[in-house]
């Protein structure tokens, strides 16, 4: 885990690029998500915690895990499996918090990742990256960025920005809160 | 920008913004002539200033504005709506320049030099005829002194100045002669000598010291107040007199007197520089003489110079007696700035987040100390404990501003708009002296003008349609500030029309904000104009009626943590009632629990805390002694599983006149609270103030508790409405 971890820091290091830059590769942290492999661009990813102690918010949908205390600062975690409108993950002995930062309107903030176990960091060509499937993968396209080709199985590269999309987040949430399901439909 | 600079543009805003509430003072009718010395001085300040650092266009600018002011001063022009308005103009003018410097610019800008030259010569139209009416004329003091003319008095008809520059003059930066070109500004220098006798030898000299004096006579028909100003800068860093041209002899002796230099001396200077005659040179320091054997005989102390003044009649007792009693209040309002230093809110802000940390560490300590039961432990932690809580207190007193300063910007705004709007509006202003949390104040500004602009826009009818209701032509809008119950009140209020509510209703309907059936009360009615989207003003102003102000305002104010509502009487007028937090950074809070959760509840809103027995299954209010109190159960609301425990406490908590209970499973007690906001994922959340670090790091939650009074009260109507659509 301290290897990744310092893998992590040491990319995001590096300035951002537009991704899959033709010829290039790019590096990727992969986890597991409900027996399946993803995968999410590791110069957004902050630092992967064990998971633990989490305050649950009242009144929110079910993909708003809670918040955790990060270093005395308060950050909202994200039940991506829920949020992909599955079941709500099971924590269990390998279950991390990935905290991925978040470049939005203005400045960046943290956001947590609730994943089943974190595999690895791996370099994908840009070459290796295929486009979303139209249908069939189970997830709103919108929020694959590509599918990368890692030994012969396909890795689903989730796009952050849309998925962890604070904007649409909160607008589901406050039309959950109101139970109006119709806006909250529209606004996904 | 340079450091100099930015000195620079905060002095002169601070100055720009005195000028501009003097000049509302003034044309609101404030005749005091200290205000309009006031507005003066700022001017005056504004433009030494910037001649000091070398920006040429706010020093010409300011000069020409400078000079209004004077005449104004001087009584020889009149006080009128348009002459406030060309200066406030230049005020603008002066920002903008200001504006330019503090973005690094200096150069001049050709299209905001023309439209200063164009204020410019709108200010100088005041001038000019005056000017010419009174230039031949003798000045005032002059006339009155010849008029006396009796023996005793000095027949030079010059100034005679007497400057000794303190040591530290060049060091901080002044050029003795600077003052002395601007003073050629003024009239004509008849004759000057330069005396350098406190020079030391030259090993003891300090080349960056000023040992110059200056005797100077100098004509001109500037007045006293005129020519001291032109030492401002340095006032009180050197000695200065100045005698007015024919004055008394005996002032020439006190002057003699109050200098260092040896008396003979000054006198010969006094005698070549042509101030005095031989003659009267020798008469006076005769008369010293005899007044001070006289005074050893009698076996007195020397005179003081105040009673020889009186002595020689120059002076009324009165006079020096009011001279005496402003030197003390000058000497006082000196002192109180000097009290103050400057620091840069970022500082503040950083200090503010330690003492946070620091908060958040001493609680972790102390839950350690009880756990481990040792009693010393215990008691040194609590001595720390209280401590931090003091350190505490006064960090975030120090972000405490008044909100008097960004209430007195509304002057200006209810003055320039009521001149657009043709209406006829007075603005008052209460509780300028409560005091809020800077970024609050910073916060505030918005929302405030947006309320201030719509009462104005809205709220006050037409000046016909007022006479025909029998209210006062000038309409009347306030703003008022105090505290109540742990939070701020800011309240915006006009005597105008009041809100329509039938039309808000049926707008309402139209846009689907209500059903055409829903039954609401008047104030539920008024308070739908925060909803997205609403507007019933029928023509769209540059002022409002876009639709997107008051839920704008809304957001605003509770992305302050505070709320907003309007009370409003048809035909009578409307109050809109701003509460806000009193910080935003850290409270005293009361820590309770439900199931595992933890929850803040604001210290000030706890009023008490009681155990709930005997309350009715499924009715949610209880006797508080006699009294109904309605109450919220926390485990109900966050939909919590599991059963409640045995015992449930209610804690009793008041916002504004409102009170309610809030039922949970445990009391923890009081808990210094470090408010984390949850971000703009949580943005919509209601109920949910913010949240807060534990001892223990685990997140607890902070209640917003009048937002979760409103929403049980929604959902009990919900449920509710739903039945009744059952039964039928």
């Amino acid at each position: 885990m301290a290897d990744l971890v310092q893998a992590a820091a040491a990319a995001s290091a590096v300035a951002a690029r537009p991704p899959f830059a033709a010829g290039e590769a790019n590096q990727y942290l992969t986890f597991q998500l409900g027996g399946e492999m993803f995968a999410v661009g590791i110069l957004n990813v902050k630092e992967i915690i064990e998971y633990g102690s989490l305050t649950e918010i009242p009144m929110m949908p079910a993909f708003i895990r809670g918040v955790i205390n990060l270093r005395g600062a308060v950050v909202p975690v994200i039940d991506l499996s829920a949020r992909f409108g599955g079941a709500p993950t099971q924590a269990a002995r390998r279950t991390c918090i990935v905290i991925v930062e978040m470049q939005q309107d203005e400045g960046s903030h943290d956001i947590g990742i609730m994943v089943d176990a974190v595999s690895a960091v791996l370099e994908i060509a840009a070459a290796d990256i295929e486009p979303p499937p139209a249908f069939g993968a189970n997830i709103r396209a919108d929020f694959i960025a590509g599918m990368g080709k890692v030994n012969g199985r396909f890795v689903i590269i989730l796009d952050a920005m849309r998925v962890l999309s604070v904007e649409e987040m909160a607008t589901i949430a406050d039309a959950g809160a109101r139970g109006d399901v119709s806006a909250a439909e529209a606004a996904a | 920008m340079d450091e100099i600079f930015s000195v620079f543009a905060i002095e002169a805003r601070e100055q720009l913004e005195a000028l501009e509430n003097g000049l509302m003072q003034i044309e609101q009718g404030d005749r005091d002539p200290e205000t309009i010395n006031a507005v003066f001085r700022a001017a005056h300040t504004i433009k030494g200033a910037s001649g000091v650092v070398e920006i040429a266009p706010i020093e010409k600018f300011t000069h020409v504005l400078e000079n209004v002011l004077d005449r104004l001063r001087n009584g020889e022009i009149e006080v009128g709506g348009d002459l406030i308005s060309a200066l406030l103009q230049g005020c603008d003018h002066i920002g903008a320049l200001l504006g330019k410097i503090e973005n690094g610019e200096v150069e001049a800008d050709p299209e905001m030099q023309s439209a200063g030259d164009a204020i410019a010569e709108r200010l100088r139209a005041f001038t000019a005829a005056p000017e010419a009416a009174t230039a031949g004329l003798p000045d005032q003091q002059e006339g009155e002194v010849e008029r006396d003319g009796a023996a005793g008095t000095a027949i030079h008809d010059c100034w005679h100045i007497s400057i000794r520059f303190g040591r530290d003059v060049l060091r901080n930066g002044m050029d003795p002669l600077a003052f002395l070109r601007y003073l050629l500004s003024l009239g004509e220098v008849a004759h000057i000598t330069t005396l350098c006798d406190a020079m030391p030898d030259a090993e003891e000299m300090d080349p960056e010291s000023c040992y110059l004096g200056f005797e100077i006579n100098f004509r001109s028909h500037a007045d006293k107040d005129k020519i001291e100003a032109v030492f401002d800068f340095c006032r009180d860093q050197c000695e200065l007199h100045i005698l007015p041209p024919h004055s008394k002899i005996g002032d020439y002796m006190a002057l003699i007197e109050a200098l260092p230099e040896e008396v003979m001396r000054l006198g010969e200077i006094l005698v070549k520089s042509g101030a005095l005659t031989r003659e009267e040179l020798d008469q006076g320091l005769a008369k010293q003489q005899t007044a001070a054997q006289q005074a050893a005989a009698a076996e007195q102390q020397a005179p003081h110079i105040g009673a020889i003044l009186i002595e020689a009649r120059m002076v009324q007792p009165e006079i020096v007696e009011a001279a005496a009693v402003k030197q003390k209040q000058v000497g006082e309002k000196k002192a109180a700035e000097a009290r103050l230093i400057r620091v840069q809110a970022d500082k503040l802000d950083h200090l503010i987040d330690l003492v946070g940390k620091l908060v958040i560490a001493g609680a972790s300590a102390n839950l350690l100390a009880q756990k481990s039961r040792q009693a010393t432990l215990v008691e040194a932690t609590s001595v720390l404990s209280r401590l931090v809580e003091n350190i505490r207190d006064s960090a975030l007193q120090l972000r405490m501003v008044q909100i008097g300063e960004t209430f007195n910007r509304f002057h200006r705004v209810v003055r320039d708009t009521s001149k657009e709007l043709g209406k006829e509006i007075e603005l008052t202003i209460r509780g300028a002296e409560t005091e809020l949390d800077k970024t609050v104040v910073e916060k505030i500004g918005d929302p405030l003008m947006h309320l201030v602009r719509n009462a104005m826009d809205h709220g006050i009818e037409p000046a016909e349609l007022r006479a025909a209701r029998g209210k006062p032509a000038v309409g009347q809008v306030e703003l008022q500030a105090y505290h109540d119950s742990g939070s701020i009140v800011i309240e915006v209020s006009d005597d105008g029309g009041g809100l329509p509510k039938e039309k808000i209703r049926r707008k309402a309907i139209d846009r689907g904000i209500i059903g055409a059936a829903q039954q609401l009360s008047e104030q539920e009615i008024a308070n739908l104009i925060f909803e997205p989207g609403f507007s019933t003003a029928e023509k769209v102003t540059n002022l409002s009626g876009r639709g997107v102000g008051m839920d704008v305002v809304r957001s605003n104010i509770r992305a302050l943590r505070g709320s907003v509502e309007v009370h409003s009487e048809e035909g009578r007028g409307s109050r809109f009632t701003i509460r806000l937090p009193l910080t935003l950074a850290i409270i005293d809070g009361f820590l309770v629990g439900v199931e595992k959760s933890s929850y803040v509840i604001p210290l000030e809103m706890v009023v008490e805390c009681l155990e709930l027995k005997e309350a009715a299954v499924d009715r949610n209010y209880l006797n508080l002694r006699g009294e109904v109190l309605p109450f919220v159960r926390l485990r109900e609301l966050f939909e919590e599983t599991g059963a409640a425990p045995a015992r449930e406490n209610v804690v009793v908590v008041k916002s504004g006149t409102q009170k309610a209970g809030v039922v949970v499973d445990v009391l923890h007690g009081e808990f210094q609270t470090v408010i984390k906001p949850l971000g703009a994922l949580f943005r919509h959340l209601r109920g949910i103030a913010g949240s807060t670090i534990l001892g223990s790091g685990d997140v607890a939650l902070i209640l917003d508790v009048q937002a979760l009074t409103q929403l049980a009260a929604s959902a009990e109507e919900r449920t509710l409405a739903a039945a009744d659509s059952r039964v039928r």
